[in-house]
Formats: structure tokens, sequence, C-alpha cells
């Protein structure tokens, strides 16, 4: 259970998609024009990661090395084209919205990665696991740069009012360039905590000599 | 002989299985999704027309334009309403080009010619600024507008018409598109 939980978490924080391991960046930067978006990439992106990781994970033994790729692709491909009929016949506003990069979901290097380093070597529970928390990472990633650049672009997050009416929207952060701007600030902030944690820790562990004076 | 034997049964074998269940789905999904279309379809015509109680995406006209510089068909589409058999009048479905890629526009026309309504179904405008057009209040400037009296050209271009700040050029292909319909239409109200 504490290996499943591992996995699990991994994806939330330490292999975080695009921020730790800058993978999957194409959604990240097309539909994170609003935090709603963003949420529904994810979601549709956290179904088909954790489906291909389980079906990837049960069919390890049977599939061979040598079509290991065609066949992951076609698992993957499926399982896309089932999350976009189903968004079109029940989530239309969604579907219009994400457009052209539903289907390219197929593409997103998280899942083949994922079904290449991780299913296709290990349990189906773990698998699983791995791809939710994958998933759910890569969602976070994409709510929190929708969510930026929604409230800077257009004042708002999820379409609720947060800066008022005399805020003049910040244009830029909504088309393409922003979403390069936004992220690139992000991972910057992060690398910084990082910076700072491992400082810390490197502290503790191994004390600098002046605060060994009081022990002699 | 025997290994490339696998190979090609295992891989068949996730095909099939693929298929089927995508299959499975496609069955599924496609009456929500075909009455989805259809109502979207609706609604864009119901927004641009007086009251109606036929099915206007039913009774429609396609006119074939030739074909666009990149060799793709181009065509307006005539909508007629009708409201207890009495015509009440046509909405026209055109696609123009836009600032950032297709534009399409619907334009409600009543039987004396003038615009009952505008509206966009669909456009790749920038965010922010060429989008604003989809806005309530750029659109509601083409209520009651016919080509007896407006010159359909925005003020920036000695006309009567207001274009949206900063973006002129999804603007003019609005007004243009507007136009253009009108145009189509008086050409066809005899038919």
């Amino acid at each position: 259970m504490g290996k499943v939980l591992a996995e699990f978490k991994k994806g939330l924080w330490d292999e975080i998609a695009p921020f730790r391991l800058v993978l999957g960046l194409c959604p990240a930067l097309a539909v994170t024009t609003e935090a709603g978006n963003g949420l529904g990439m994810g979601l549709a992106v956290t179904f088909v990661l954790t489906c291909s990781n389980l079906l990837v994970s049960a069919l390890r033994k049977i599939i061979p090395d040598q079509v290991r790729i065609a066949a992951y692709i076609v698992v993957i491909a499926s399982f896309v084209i089932i999350v976009e009929l189903v968004t079109q016949a029940y989530f239309y506003p969604l579907y219009k919205a994400l457009g052209v990069f539903v289907p390219l979901i197929v593409v997103n290097c998280i899942i083949l990665g994922r079904a290449e380093a991780f299913a296709s070597k290990n349990p189906v529970i773990e698998s699983m696991a791995d791809g939710l928390g994958m998933g759910l990472g890569f969602t976070l990633s994409l709510v929190a740069l929708g969510s930026v650049r929604e409230l800077l672009g257009a004042g708002t997050i999820f379409g609720i009012q947060i800066m008022g009416k005399s805020y003049l929207p910040f244009l830029l952060m909504i088309v393409p360039p922003g979403a390069f701007i936004a992220l690139g600030v992000m991972l910057g902030f992060m690398n910084m905590a990082k910076t700072n944690q491992q400082r810390i820790s490197g502290l503790q562990n191994n004390p600098a000599p002046c605060c060994n004076v009081s022990s002699t | 002989m025997k290994e490339i034997q696998r190979l090609v049964l295992v891989l068949t074998l996730i095909c099939v299985v693929a298929a089927a269940a995508l299959a499975a789905v496609y069955g599924l999904t496609k009456k929500p999704i075909a009455d989805r279309l259809r109502k979207v379809k609706l609604d864009a015509i119901e927004s641009v027309l007086p009251t109606y109680d036929n099915k206007p995406d039913k009774e429609l006209k396609e006119i074939n334009l030739g074909k666009d510089h990149r060799g793709r068909e181009k065509k307006i589409t005539f909508y007629t309403a009708r409201k207890q058999g009495a015509y009440v009048g046509t909405a026209l479905e055109y696609t123009t080009k836009g600032f950032g890629g297709p534009l399409t526009v619907i334009v409600g026309v009543t039987p004396d010619g003038s615009i009952h309504g505008v509206n966009i179904i669909s456009h790749k405008e920038t965010p922010g600024l060429g989008a604003k057009v989809e806005r309530p209040d750029f659109l509601d400037q083409f209520k009651g507008k016919s080509l007896a009296n407006s010159s359909f050209k925005l003020k920036k271009d000695r006309g009567d018409l207001d274009q949206v700040t900063g973006a002129t050029i999804s603007s003019r292909a609005m007004v243009e598109a507007v136009k253009f319909c009108l145009g189509k239409y008086q050409e066809h109200s005899g038919d």
C-alpha cells in the first residue's frame, strides 16, 4: 500500500510533469487561457493516462518488445477518441474550447512516457496510481497556469470576477507569448523553492563548523 | 518465423479489440452528438431571426460560390423560417476570412431586406481584441440595417458602423461578410 501511495504522490510534486520534467508543454501552453479549460484538459489527460497505464501494465507480458510502441499508441489513441466522442456528446462547450488539442493528447509525451517508463515494467495497481498521480499533477499545473493567465489577462478565475471592474486586462497573458512567460516565471519560482529546500536540508545534515563550537 | 507470427497476432488482436471498443462508443454517442450539433445550429438561427415555428435546418439551400484561393469550396447557406406557413425571414450562414482564421457568421434577414440580427458561429480572432466582435455592442448595431440605409463601412472608412478598437481587420471582415450576405439575399430573394 505504501508503494502505491508513493507512486501516486510523486506525480503531484516531485515529478510534476510540466514543471519538473518539462513534458506535455504543447497542451499546457495552448489551452491554459482560462483555468476552466486547463481543468478540462487535465482531467481528459488524467483519464487517458490512468486507463492506458492500466491496459499497458495488464498486457505487459503479452505485448512483444518489438511492437510495443505500436501497441501502446493503439491503446492510447483508442482512449483519446473515446474521450473526444464523449466530450463532444455531453460536454460540448469544453469540446469546443479544447478543439484540436483533444486528438493531440495521443502524442502527449507524458502518456507514452509513462507507458514506456513505468507501466510496461510495473504491476497494474502501481501503474494506475502512477497514471492517476501524474495526471492529477498535470491537471494541477494546468489549472495553476490557467488561473494566473486568466487572472492577469481577463481579471477572472474560472469566470468569476476577481480584480474588480476597473482592472485593465493585461492581454499579453492570454495570447501565446503570455503562456511562455507565465510558465517561465512559475518554473523559476519552483526551482527557487527547491533550491531553498535543499539548502535547508543540507544545513541540517552537515551543520556548518561554526555551530559545533559549543560542543567542545 | 514463429516470432514474427506472434508479433502480428498480438498486434492484430489489440487492434481488433480497440476497433470494437471504438465502434461501441461511436454507436452510443452518435445520436447525442448529432442532436447537440443540430441544437447549436438551431440556437444560432434562432438568435438572428424573429420567432418561427418550422424547422429551418430542414429547409436549407446551399449556393456554391466556387473555390477560395486555397482550393476549398466556398458556399453560402440559406435557412428559411416560417411561422404558421408564412415566410418570416432567412438566416444566411457564410464563412469569411477573419484576422486569425475562418470567421463564420449568421445573418438573419426579414422579408423587407433589413437585418434582424447578426451572430458569430465560430471564429479564431485574438482573445481580448478581435474576439470582441462577438460582443452584443458590436453585433447589435447591425439590427435594422439594410443595403438601402447603410453603406456597410466602418466609421474609420468613412462609413456609419462602429469598429472594435484595435481590431479593424476583424471588424472589417464582419461588416463585409454581412454586406455580402445581404447582397446574396437580394440576388436570390425571388427564388
